[in-house]
């Protein structure tokens, strides 16, 4: 049955059909609808909801609820996120599966609690310190964070690493129609390794310290090659409009509307304009922008930043055809009208009849 | 022939890493004797932070977990409400829990977290080469407070068991000392009653332990000892500073 849910709501509704039962939440504006409907399904449930006594307590929490083998789960927005950030270092140094939900605000400092896209470098290139990487995960719709809120938990687990969910104002508040049709996630892997009391059996210890020379370093090349493992087996993305496409653009999450809202207002025309939409932004479909880079124009990206995502694109498309960027900062999002006449401002000069028939379109 | 004197069997049989006249051996010691004579190795759960605590976990034999500068009572809650019938204690020194930690250690008393708190207080930081702690002595010489902890600058040392007092979660707190046999016993007993309050699920719990670092005290072992009792122990004077059952 499909019901009317913020995206808030619905990655907390989803986050207990996947089996969490261990949140830890402190308010800050635009997630609130999150943590105050978990306070009112988690005792419905039998979990346990603590209302932290800060962004740092509540990851700790989540560090330890993980380490004792529970599916664990917090969120916040951008600010709160920052001061998570150290206790993520150490989820991941740890290899302990979580799930955080970043429901992004503008920045930097306080910045404003408008959309924004703006962490986007601390939520995949390790806004923490040491070499480690966060998968994440970033829904465009309501039903869309519902569904990946369940394959962050089983993610998490199959990895054993920390999972974000990289939504914006937009997607948070978002009200849309909504089903959790998926049944709790079917992939529990046995957490030998959780701290359970070693009833006899081999003690375990869950830390992220190696103090011995080398130690470390053995450790970091086994992380490396389970990040090349992730990379290698779920990168998602969606295409849209992109067989034989002129331009194409590259947007995720709220950005990603507004581009798909560009392509289908430019299907009328002869020029035509196609759409990438990752869905993981790390690991990054880097090897379909690259395929798509060698047939089209050029590349446009959208983001509600200065431009972040857009360095992995240039990366992706190593100079085999033009990547521009269109952004809006400070809780701005960009609109289709505004897309268009970027389109019209990059597109190669034969495609110029063309464009200006898009631009009346709009 | 009855032995009077052995290893526990939870203390595994390593080299230390502590220094020389440390108090930290014997704590960890008493822990193994306890879970030992209790039978609870199979369902407690430690806790080792940052510090000189950081390798607790190198000599008992139990289900361990590391957590973050300070952050043990909020990795603690997230164990224990996962395994409510499992004994989970924090093993913290003083600047883990009082400067680095005091936000999460405050709210884990108030909620009245059923954990057992084990704060090793040597009023010094010991793993970074003996800067000042938040419990350091007025006039204490440490590598940041070279001429003294004077007040105008540094401030007063906190009295950890006694700022917990007044919060309504907080059940057993008591502060006890290494400095003699018998005060060694009377931590032991102090440690048994913390576990206790917990076992009964009658909430909060910390044991706050006046422990000795010759080294960083720049003392001998002897002198260490005379330290805690004719100077530290009367800005943090010992004895129960709260029970749930008087």
């Amino acid at each position: 049955m499909k019901q009317l849910m913020t995206g808030n709501e619905a990655a907390a509704e989803a986050a207990i059909v996947a089996g969490c039962r261990y949140y830890y939440g402190y308010p800050i504006t635009p997630q609130n609808e999150l943590i105050n409907y978990m306070s009112m399904r988690m005792p419905q449930v039998g979990g346990v909801f603590i209302q932290a006594e800060s962004e740092i307590a509540a990851i700790n929490m989540v560090y330890g609820s993980a380490a004792a083998g529970g599916r664990a789960m917090t969120s916040s927005s951008s600010p709160g996120i920052s001061l998570k950030q150290e206790g993520i270092s150490y989820l991941a140094g740890s290899e302990l599966p979580c799930v955080i939900v970043n429901i992004q605000r503008g920045g930097p400092g306080l910045g404003d609690i408008s959309a924004s896209q703006a962490d986007y470098f601390q939520a995949v290139k390790g806004g923490g310190h040491g070499d480690y990487r966060l998968i994440v995960l970033a829904p465009s719709s309501v039903q869309e964070m519902a569904d990946l809120v369940y394959d962050a938990f089983d993610l998490a687990d199959t990895y054993r690493n920390p999972v974000m969910i990289l939504g914006d104002a937009q997607i948070g508040q978002l009200v849309e129609p909504v089903e959790f049709q998926k049944g709790p996630g079917k992939n529990f892997p046995k957490k030998t390794w959780s701290l359970t009391g070693a009833e006899g059996r081999k003690r375990n210890i869950v830390k992220s310290f190696y103090p011995v020379k080398g130690q470390l370093e053995e450790f970091n090349a086994r992380l490396q090659q389970k990040y090349k493992e992730i990379e290698d087996n779920e990168v998602r993305y969606e295409m849209l409009n992109t067989h034989k496409a002129d331009v194409v653009l590259v947007a995720y999450g709220t950005s990603a509307r507004v581009c798909t809202e560009v392509v289908k207002k430019s299907r009328k025309l002869e020029f035509k304009v196609g759409l990438i939409r990752p869905i993981t932004l790390w690991p990054f479909p880097k090897e379909v922008i690259r395929k798509i880079s060698e047939k089209v124009q050029c590349i446009l990206t959208v983001e509600m930043s200065a431009g972040q995502m857009v360095e992995d694109v240039r990366l992706a498309v190593e100079g085999r055809c033009p990547v521009h960027f269109y952004g809006r900062t400070g809780g701005g999002v960009p609109t289709s009208s505004q897309v268009i006449k970027k389109i019209v401002e990059i597109v190669p000069d034969n495609l110029a009849d063309a464009l200006l028939q898009l631009a009346e379109v709009r | 022939m009855k032995a009077l004197y052995e290893r526990p069997e939870t203390f595994i049989d390593t080299a230390t890493h502590f220094c020389p006249g440390c108090g930290h051996g014997i704590v960890l010691r008493l822990i193994a004797e306890i879970i030992d004579a209790w039978g609870i190795r199979g369902k407690t759960i430690g806790l080792a932070p940052v510090g000189c605590s950081v390798l607790a976990y190198n000599y008992l034999d139990i289900d361990m977990c590391e957590a973050a500068h300070g952050r043990p009572p909020a990795v603690a809650t997230g164990i224990k409400r996962v395994h409510p019938d499992h004994v989970v204690f924090a093993y913290q020194g003083d600047g883990d829990l009082a400067a680095i930690g005091t936000a999460e250690i405050i709210h884990a008393a108030n909620r009245g977290e059923n954990v057992t708190f084990i704060f090793v207080n040597n009023a010094v930081y010991g793993m970074t080469n003996g800067q000042m702690a938040p419990t350091t002595l007025v006039g204490q010489k440490t590598a940041t407070t070279q001429s003294g902890r004077d007040l105008v600058n540094y401030g007063y040392p906190i009295r950890v068991c006694e700022l917990l007092a007044v919060l309504g979660g907080s059940s057993y707190l008591e502060r006890v000392s290494l400095s003699s046999p018998e005060n060694v016993r009377k931590t032991k007993k102090a440690l048994e009653r913390g576990f206790k309050t917990q076992m009964e699920k009658k909430g909060f719990s910390l044991i706050e332990i006046l422990s000795p670092c010759p080294i960083y005290w720049r003392m001998n072992a002897n002198e260490a000892m005379k330290h805690i009792d004719e100077e530290m122990s009367r800005t943090f004077p010992l004895g129960v500073i709260k029970d749930w059952k008087p």
